[in-house]
């Protein structure tokens, strides 16, 4: 329903222009939401979002539970399927292909092809229970990019030792801690040399204990690679660190985006500061 | 009344356990069936064609709820009629695990959902095939689970494999009954036969509770 020019209606704050994070300086832009919009029968949870990602960028996505963010991340990794719009991860389309100049919905190979691009690590870890550490770390690079099984293992010993894990590389997901469980769970998304890194509420699911062990390793990867991170989290202190840009959501939009230092010290949108001030 | 002849159960014994070896034959290879064909029913049934689960669904029905005996007598009495002619035994296992099928088909549905939907996601958002997720996620996972409920169905199968004794094959009660058919003493050789099929479901189902323990954990 909306066009271009995001009239402002009579009695509405003016909505803000699309958000984007960085430039063309900082690389080709990689994500690309292109008014999508998802729906759960009447509900709708993502309101004709426009959204732009360069390369390189760490966007922190915050806001009320039930407001679209992690909504976000699960059409990314095409868990979900947007209803109207299209997704755009670097060159191509997540939600469509081309065929004979024109824009068909994707099929599941096409679909398959651009998701490589995007790795993701879930809130419950989903760490396959029936494979040790190393296996899990292993199977995709083996059977997805078609890597040999030495060099496969060879790089998932370099992310093990990243995440500080090599000793328990031959234990089983069960005997690991939830802290661990996801440190090994961030080693075998990386493992897949993704361009983009989906988190979502990463911690959410961790004792008090065991959530900066698992941060301190994503401030690492977020301060030392050049990789692009879309991170859903209630850590703030987390998002101050690593974000160059924090989207505040609320109903399906994005109501106010900007440096974590504006976001967080002067937001300007009443909202924004109600749940801050309640999370902070 | 007579009285229990031990000499008599002694000159039957070997027979018995001919039968009885005829027994355990038919359920190993029974259950082998009703394993296979059960996996292929349960996959067929979340097919997203429904040109594939309606008739699938069908016969898994039509055979769950129709008696086995009647399967049976059709396999051995009605089949060959149309040039499809087995010997008992092999019509019996193709019987009994076709008719099991359709409740291990049951088993593996429930190991299956019981795997927890993020276990997809992650397949997904690793971009596992679709084959590759199946047999290296989803179906190691749901095997830990199905086992113990897959042997219980191993023993309920073993216990109607005397149904066989109707179209003819020499298991254990259809021996009980030929060695009685000539002595008109029934008392042993039944007897023995119970006593048999006890001595190894009941060790059985021991050996799949201790096996459960160890899945489940």
């Amino acid at each position: 329903m909306s066009d271009d020019s995001n009239p402002t209606q009579p009695g509405q704050p003016a909505q803000p222009a699309p958000p984007t994070v960085g430039t063309a300086e900082d690389g080709p832009e990689l994500v690309r939401f292109d008014r999508v919009t998802k729906r759960f029968g009447a509900h709708t949870v993502l309101d004709s979002l426009d959204m732009t990602v360069y390369s390189g960028k760490h966007v922190t996505l915050i806001g009320p539970s039930g407001s679209g963010k992690t909504t976000i991340l699960r059409l990314l990794m095409t868990l979900l399927k947007p209803e109207e719009g299209k997704i755009k991860v670097g060159d191509a389309y997540l939600t469509h292909e081309e065929k004979n100049g024109k824009l068909v919905p994707a099929s599941e190979k096409h679909c398959r092809e651009v998701r490589k691009n995007i790795g993701m690590v879930f809130q419950q870890f989903n760490l396959f229970p029936n494979m040790k550490v190393l296996r899990n770390i292993t199977e995709a690079p083996v059977h997805v990019l078609g890597l040999g099984k030495d060099a496969a293992e060879e790089r998932a010993r370099g992310l093990l030792d990243l995440v500080g894990l090599t000793q328990h590389i031959d234990k089983y997901p069960s005997q690991l801690s939830g802290g661990q469980q996801q440190r090994v769970a961030i080693a075998r998304a990386l493992a897949m040399r993704p361009q983009v890194l989906l988190l979502d509420e990463v911690t959410s699911a961790l004792d008090p204990e065991l959530v900066a062990g698992v941060l301190d390793v994503l401030r690492d990867i977020a301060h030392t690679t050049d990789i692009t991170m879309l991170c859903v989290t209630h850590e703030m202190n987390f998002a101050r660190d690593i974000s160059d840009c924090v989207m505040m959501f609320d109903q399906g939009r994005v109501i106010e985006f900007g440096t974590p230092e504006k976001i967080f010290s002067e937001p300007e949108n009443d909202r924004t500061r109600e749940f801050l001030s309640a999370v902070l | 009344m007579n009285n229990w002849s031990w000499e008599y159960v002694g000159d039957i014994l070997p027979d018995l356990l001919h039968g009885l070896w005829i027994t355990v034959q038919a359920t190993l290879l029974g259950s082998l069936v009703a394993f296979a064909l059960g996996l292929v029913w349960a996959l067929a049934l979340r097919s997203p064609s429904r040109w594939v689960t309606w008739p699938v669904s069908i016969v898994v029905e039509f055979v769950r709820n129709t008696p086995l005996l009647v399967q049976l007598f059709f396999l051995f009495f009605v089949l060959p009629g149309w040039g499809l002619t087995f010997d008992p035994l092999t019509t019996g296992v193709i019987g009994l695990g076709l008719h099991y099928s359709t409740y291990t088909a049951e088993v593996y549905r429930a190991g299956i959902d019981g795997v927890p939907e993020g276990q997809w996601e992650a397949a997904t958002a690793l971009s596992l095939p679709r084959r590759r997720t199946w047999t290296a996620v989803i179906l190691p996972q749901a095997f830990r689970r199905v086992v113990p409920a897959l042997g219980n169905y191993v023993i309920a199968m073993f216990k109607d494999t005397p149904m066989l004794a109707a179209i003819t094959v020499a298991e254990l009660l259809f021996q009980a009954n030929s060695i009685s058919a000539t002595t008109f003493d029934y008392m042993e050789p039944i007897t023995v036969v119970g006593v048999l099929f006890i001595v190894i479901s009941y060790p059985t189902s021991l050996l799949l509770r201790a096996l459960e323990r160890r899945l489940v954990r």
